[in-house]
């Protein structure tokens, strides 16, 4: 479920609010976004996606709220992460991460060849 | 505050089939509404995961292998005809988003249609319905038809959970449901915002469903996450808490085998058997399969970690709104249903159509149905000051006044719906005095739903009490179905029933409100094409 929205790098730009399919979020009096209705949260990383800023992490636990360490998790490089391996944004374009799911098919058949 | 919109073709739900069906209203040259309950570009099944689709070139004898291969899975519930028909029209409308989407282009300058991302696949199809002209309204989930005095849909009305808030009522000469399957509230990704609302609003207005009691398929994920994408898994290999390697049969469904294993304790997986150079490119292919992995230190390809199954309802079932013509129309006039709203026997039969024909089935289903309403707009005009009567019951209008505490009966019914609907050994392992014991449970759950169940004092609390009359509602149209189909056949399997019943090769259509009903759809096989009697 969503646990963190990094202040400092977020740029009040509303997209999570919009983009959020459960309505998790609510901007705040200050612009910043409040993970309003976290119970609603379906783990599908799209609001990372749609952070151009990178400031939102979503922990992969689906049934409990987990404890995250805001410091921890900004140097461990997951921020964005998504975003990049997506290669969405300024990440278009670069052939380290373009977009290979073409080859899902693959997974498959090979797993059967064996 | 309140939104009065008039137009010829109401879309309800921006998932795969609804914005397909937008694009085709509005190219016939209908002006189309577009409601989802969450944000079209993000919201439904689709957007989470990464469809292939039915691809099958126009060679008439790969074609005719294709169907004839499918129909022989399908166990008698399948419709060859209707089968055909999603292939070539899934072929001749994929291309369509070229300005949208970038396809990959794979050996011989050919473009790769077939298969898709999620995530960048809806953000094409809302640019492409944009494009067209159809006016979204997002975090909009409808709440209830409008009907005319004939029966014929007359439009919807719901809610506006952001912005300016407030009521919105959309009147059009034909409305397309396309509120997806339903999961039940499982976790099956990227599935929340499919509660079955539009089923339930279907039924008010006297639409029948067919085929729910495929509503069993299950998909493997690491054990708190939602990432039900089985591609990965298919190399796989599983253990008991023990380190004993699970048989699970060398078939590449592990549903069963990995049930039985998760009731009796904890199952554990590896990847360990996925080639190095498809580990390297992994990200590239699934970018959000292995986050839950990065993000807990586990390293899946050499290390156990624990798995679970997630339950998809009629997701990946086929369940859902019987259809009356080849335009998708149910029986309710003017009223068409696309995508995993709609039964997906005709093109799947009793096993899932998952993998390829669902996606197919979406976005065919939404080109033909998205059509027809655009000719019915034309045809009959949109009737737009013409007394209606809204539909809805049950979360919106108790009938023994409202219990105040509209949140706790909310929970109370969807924890209700969960305990029936998703535990293993009441699906994939059903049981007749099981069944009979879960339908009494959920009958009443459904009276104190219609009874008690006020709308609540906010927007979200509205959404999720009518949710939670749409879940009961499709958990008892499927568990009555179940007990009525006494015979295992494809996904529904019935412990006290193994094999098939000659007897039972037909559809079971499903149905009513205060009294669920189950009865034969007459012989499924080749019915004769029938067409709604609209220009
Ligand atoms: C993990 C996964 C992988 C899959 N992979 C494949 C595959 O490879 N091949 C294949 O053929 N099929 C696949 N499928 C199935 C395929 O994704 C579905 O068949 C397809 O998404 C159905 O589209 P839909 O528009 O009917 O439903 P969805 O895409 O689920 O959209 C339903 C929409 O309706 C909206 N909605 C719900 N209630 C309301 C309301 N009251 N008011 C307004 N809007 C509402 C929801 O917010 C949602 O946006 C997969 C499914 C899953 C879960
Ligand atoms: S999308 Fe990112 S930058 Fe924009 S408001 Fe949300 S957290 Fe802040
Ligand atoms: S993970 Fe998905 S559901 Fe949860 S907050 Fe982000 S976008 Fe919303």
């Amino acid at each position: 479920m969503i646990e963190l929205v990094v202040d400092d790098r977020c740029t009040r730009c509303d997209t999570c609010v919009q983009v959020c399919p459960t309505n998790v979020f609510e901007r705040g009096t200050d612009g910043l976004p409040l993970i309003a209705r976290q119970e609603d949260c379906q783990t599908c990383f799209l609001c990372e996606l749609y952070c151009q800023a990178d400031a939102l992490y979503v922990a992969p636990n689906c049934d409990e709220p987990v404890a995250v360490d805001a410091a921890s998790i900004m140097a461990s490089g997951l921020l964005g992460q998504f975003r990049r391996d997506s290669g969405w944004n300024e990440w278009e374009g670069d052939p380290a991460h373009a977009n290979l799911h073409w080859r899902m098919g693959e997974l498959f058949a090979r797993a059967r060849a064996g | 505050m309140s939104l009065h919109l008039e137009a010829d073709v109401l879309i309800i739900g921006g998932g795969l089939a609804g914005c397909w069906a937008a694009v085709a209203a509005a190219r016939a040259g209908a002006e189309v509404v577009l409601a989802d309950k969450g944000y079209c570009g993000t919201s439904g099944v689709t957007a989470t995961a990464g469809p292939n689709h039915w691809w099958v070139p126009p060679d008439p004898e790969k074609r005719a292998q294709a169907v004839r291969d499918r129909d022989a899975r399908a166990l008698g519930l399948a419709d060859p005809r209707w089968m055909a028909r999603i292939i070539d029209t899934t072929w001749r409308t994929l291309p369509t988003l070229a300005d949208y989407y970038r396809h990959s282009v794979t050996a011989g300058g050919v473009p790769h249609y077939q298969s898709l991302r999620g995530p960048e696949y809806l953000r094409a199809l809302r640019r492409y319905a944009e494009a067209s002209g159809v006016r979204i309204l997002d975090h909009s989930p409808a709440l209830e038809l409008l009907l005319h005095a004939d029966g014929s849909v007359a439009g919807a009305r719901g809610l506006r959970r952001q912005g300016e808030g407030g009521n919105w009522t959309v009147r059009a000469a034909g409305v397309v449901v396309a509120t997806g399957g339903c999961a039940f509230l499982s976790k099956l990704l990227g599935s929340r915002t499919n509660t079955g609302d539009g089923h339930l609003m279907a039924a008010e207005a006297g639409a029948r469903l067919s085929g729910m009691e495929f509503s069993t398929y299950h998909t493997v994920a690491e054990r708190h996450s939602t990432q039900t994408r089985s591609a990965s898994y298919a190399f796989a290999d599983y253990f008991d808490a023990d380190g004993r390697q699970i048989d699970t049969g060398g078939n590449p469904d592990v549903t069963l085998p990995l049930a039985r294993a998760l009731l009796a304790g904890p199952v554990y997986a590896t990847l360990a058997r996925m080639p190095a150079d498809l580990r390297a490119i992994l990200p590239q292919i699934q970018p959000a399969i292995l986050l839950p992995f990065q993000r807990q230190g586990i390293d899946p390809f050499t290390q156990r970690f624990p798995i679970t199954l997630h339950g998809e309802g009629t997701v990946r079932g086929t369940g859902g709104l019987r259809l009356v013509d080849d335009d998708c129309q149910t029986d309710v006039p003017g009223l068409y249903a696309a995508g995993d709203a709609a039964t997906r026997e005709l093109i799947a039969g009793a096993t899932s159509g998952g993998g390829a024909q669902n996606s197919a089935w979406a976005v065919s289903s939404g080109t033909w149905s998205g059509q027809a309403a655009a000719r019915l707009a034309s045809a009959r005009g949109r009737r737009a000051h013409q007394g209606v009567e809204a539909a809805g019951g049950a979360g919106l209008r108790p009938t023994a006044g409202a219990l105040k505490d509209a949140a706790a009966l909310t929970r109370h019914l969807t924890e209700g719906v969960r305990a029936e609907m998703l535990p293993y050994d009441k699906i994939l392992f059903r049981r007749g005095p099981v069944l009979a014991q879960s339908l009494a449970t959920l009958d009443g759950l459904w009276r104190d739903a219609r009874d008690r169940l006020a709308p609540g004092p906010d927007a979200t609390a509205r959404v999720r009490a009518r949710e939670a009359a749409a879940l009961v509602a499709c958990a008892r149209w499927s568990t009555a179905t179940a007990l009525a189909r006494g015979e295992t056949r494809g996904l529904h399997r019935r412990e006290d029933a193994p094999g098939l019943n000659p007897d039972l090769a037909h559809r079971l259509l499903s149905g009513g409100l205060d009294t669920v009903w189950v009865r034969a759809d007459g012989p499924a096989q080749r019915s004769p094409a029938r067409r709604s009697n609209v220009a």
